[in-house]
């Protein structure tokens, strides 16, 4: 799991992610980017990482990855991210195909609802917490 | 003491308190109006694994963090 301070470069991490299973023998490389669409006139969005359970979440996955022969990966941006670049990739390397799309599927869903990463819209350079877009992790209202 | 930290957007300082399970962290939360609202919707970690048992026992030096609804990519 990679994490970096502002947009991510697309090109050099699948690039790199590619050559580092030239020799493992799988079949198939599933890429996901995640690009931030210019919509209600934001300038950028902007993210809040823990990486302690970011880390355990992931680690998790890779175990359940590992399970079915395959690998995930992933990179987050950290900050503002401006429109029309990327914040979020992940991939899936598998030896056939049809576990790497079932696992892109389920990997990139669960990042959604469970990843602890708080969005903020950036607008007139304020952040605005995406409060209607976000969703309650598993487990959410225990202490209430 | 414990000690309660609130992630991502509820935007609060740190808190110490005495507790012995998590249900006590609850139950002083809720004497804070503004924390009291986002606990609906907020998971819980211990020392950085996410628990699901108020009758979690707590000891010294725990740390609880507060997480709010998320949102990444």
């Amino acid at each position: 799991m990679e994490l970096y301070r502002g947009p991510l470069d697309v090109k050099e991490i699948f690039g790199r992610w590619l050559d580092e299973e030239a020799a493992s023998n799988y079949g198939a490389y599933i890429p996901f980017v995640g690009t931030i669409r210019a919509e209600d006139d934001i300038e950028a969005l902007s993210f809040d990482i823990y990486e302690p359970v970011l880390r355990a979440w992931f680690d998790a996955w890779q175990e359940r990855a590992k399970e079915r022969g395959a690998v995930v990966k992933m990179a987050h941006a950290i900050g503002d991210v401006p429109v029309h670049t990327s914040s979020y990739v992940s991939a899936v390397f598998s030896p056939k195909r049809r576990v790497a799309l079932e696992l892109i599927e389920e990997f990139v869903e669960d990042f959604k609802a469970n990843a602890p990463i708080w969005k903020y819209d950036v607008k007139n350079g304020e952040r605005i917490y995406a409060e209607d877009r976000s969703t309650p992790m598993d487990g959410s209202g225990l202490l209430a | 003491m414990v000690k309660v930290e609130f992630l991502g957007p509820i935007g609060k300082a740190p808190v110490e308190m005495e507790a012995e399970t998590l249900a006590d962290v609850a139950e002083k939360l809720k004497e804070d109006g503004t924390v009291k609202e986002w606990l609906p919707k907020c998971a819980v970690a211990l020392n950085d694994t996410m628990v699901s048992d108020l009758n979690t026992p707590l000891k010294d030096g725990d740390r609880i963090s507060v997480l709010p609804p998320v949102c990444g990519g």
